[in-house]
């Protein structure tokens, strides 16, 4: 398990798309669905995922050496429920009104396997500088999963993107859509799409494209996703 | 004083680097017990700083959406001053003896010549999802609904929700007497204590009249009683009320 030369550019693009943590790694599938309601919910979402995410990843990979192997995961928890905190205060100072839509699942990031996961897994063995990059990436992957689900199900459900209506009068809004079912019809669908361009050899041509090595889903930084860990 | 298990934390850092596990020699107790000591207090000292500067914007937009909700349901007041209920009884602020944060409390609006116009008085009660929690204006002189306003709900989306989203329904609790009858949307006789529900949020309708309900019967006799008694504790007499 020697560390793989990778560009930078690999690093980042690695999470945004062909290991994306929704569509591909199946984390963080407890936000993808809750809260994914509406297209402004889902990027405040994303966002506050990402600031944690980055925030994590540069300060662990930044002390890496401090923290005793026996104590980290401990460690590697205090640090993302800090982020989350200050996330929290933040968002609920800056953005009330996005706040109060986001109800409990800002403080439920805590346990975004996600997050833990590209600690343990990357940014606990590599410098700093990669360890944002690759925090970035799988930020941008989340977000960017986050507002595609949003946006299927506002568009759909509420007739709206952003809050402005896309329909004349006489769309009947699916209900449906914004509801908890909603939420899993849209990222069984999505899934199924995804997984379809990759069996089509869509991974193949991203290699050569990246020239990222295909080992299929995940590469050398090893499993990501904790036995049960996922909420 | 070492009781490190060298062989579990040896598994347990399966997924690390290997270099890592040959290189580092296994750390004391007392290391690991300081680590995470050290991490915690800059932790809770961080996220006090944040607190210390989210806190005031938080309550300020808190005391906003309230001032706002207020003015709503009480059809814009000239102003609008806070009434504490002590012992029984509605004070207002400055006679009040107790601590006034913990003290139940509705707020009277007033006209330009200080004549009270209405109460507002905030309600909770369960609805179909999560408790909801509303304020709405009073006129005890009328006895009648000024106007309601949902501040919290967690309500379904497009069905639940319509109690805030649904103008026609909000609008009913303008100027309806009290105790507010639902009826089905439909079964309405034109009587002036009746409500409309909302087709297919029956239950997070009903909650709401029965919330506002049962909010007049806790407040109704101290209430009464405040305001045959001129509408003003502070000592304003006179008042052809």
């Amino acid at each position: 398990m020697s560390p793989r030369v990778t560009t930078p550019g690999e690093d980042f693009v690695r999470g945004v798309w062909r290991e994306n943590p929704v569509l591909v790694q199946l984390l963080g599938l407890c936000p993808a669905l809750a809260v994914t309601n509406s297209v402004a919910n889902a990027l405040a979402m994303g966002l506050a995922t990402f600031f944690v995410l980055m925030g994590s990843s540069v300060l662990v990979s930044s002390i890496k050496r401090l923290i005793p192997k026996e104590v980290r995961i401990s460690a590697y928890i205090l640090i993302i429920a800090t982020f989350v905190t200050i996330a929290d205060m933040v968002l609920a100072a800056v953005v009330p009104e996005i706040h109060k839509a986001l109800g409990a699942f800002i403080a439920l990031i805590v346990v975004n396997c996600m997050i833990l996961g590209r600690q343990e897994a990357f940014a606990s063995k590599q410098p700093v500088g990669r360890a944002a990059l690759d925090a970035a990436g799988t930020g941008v992957g989340f977000i960017i999963a986050m507002v595609m689900i949003g946006g299927i199900r506002e568009v759909l459900g509420n007739g709206t993107f952003l809050g402005a209506a896309l329909f004349g009068s006489g769309f009947e809004p699916w209900i449906v859509m914004i509801l908890p079912p909603g939420g899993f019809f849209t990222l069984g669908i999505l899934l199924l799409l995804f997984a379809g361009w990759e069996e089509r050899g869509g991974a193949e041509r991203a290699e050569r494209t990246w020239r990222v090595p295909v080992t299929r889903r995940v590469s050398d930084v090893g499993p990501v996703a904790a036995p049960g860990g996922e909420r | 004083m070492s009781v490190d298990l060298p062989t579990v934390s040896a598994d347990s850092g399966g997924e690390a680097a290997e270099t890592d596990v040959a290189v580092r020699p296994p750390a004391s107790s007392v290391r690991l017990v300081a680590t995470l000591a050290v991490a915690g207090a800059l932790a809770g000292l961080l996220i006090v700083l944040v607190h210390e500067w989210s806190e005031p914007r938080i309550e300020a937009h808190r005391a906003r959406v309230l001032a706002e909700a207020i003015d709503e349901v009480l059809a814009s007041p000239a102003s609008t001053d806070a009434l504490y209920l002590e012992n029984g009884a509605l004070v207002d602020g400055a006679a009040v003896t107790a601590d006034t944060t913990t003290l139940d409390r509705v707020w009277v609006g007033r006209d330009r010549a200080g004549v009270p116009v209405g109460v507002a008085s905030v309600a909770a009660a369960a609805g179909f999802q999560d408790e909801i929690r509303l304020i709405f204006g009073y006129d005890p002189a009328a006895g009648a609904v000024l106007g309601m306003k949902v501040l919290e709900s967690r309500e379904t989306p497009g069905l639940g929700d319509k109690i805030e989203k649904d103008s026609a329904f909000v609008s009913e609790f303008r100027g309806v007497l009290a105790p507010l009858v639902g009826v089905k949307a439909g079964k309405a006789t034109g009587a002036e204590d009746e409500v409309d529900m909302i087709t297919g949020a029956t239950i997070s309708s009903v909650a709401i009249v029965e919330m506002i309900n049962a909010r007049l019967v806790e407040i109704g006799e101290p209430l009464g009683r405040w305001w045959s008694g001129g509408g003003s504790s502070a000592g304003a007499v006179g008042d052809d009320r």
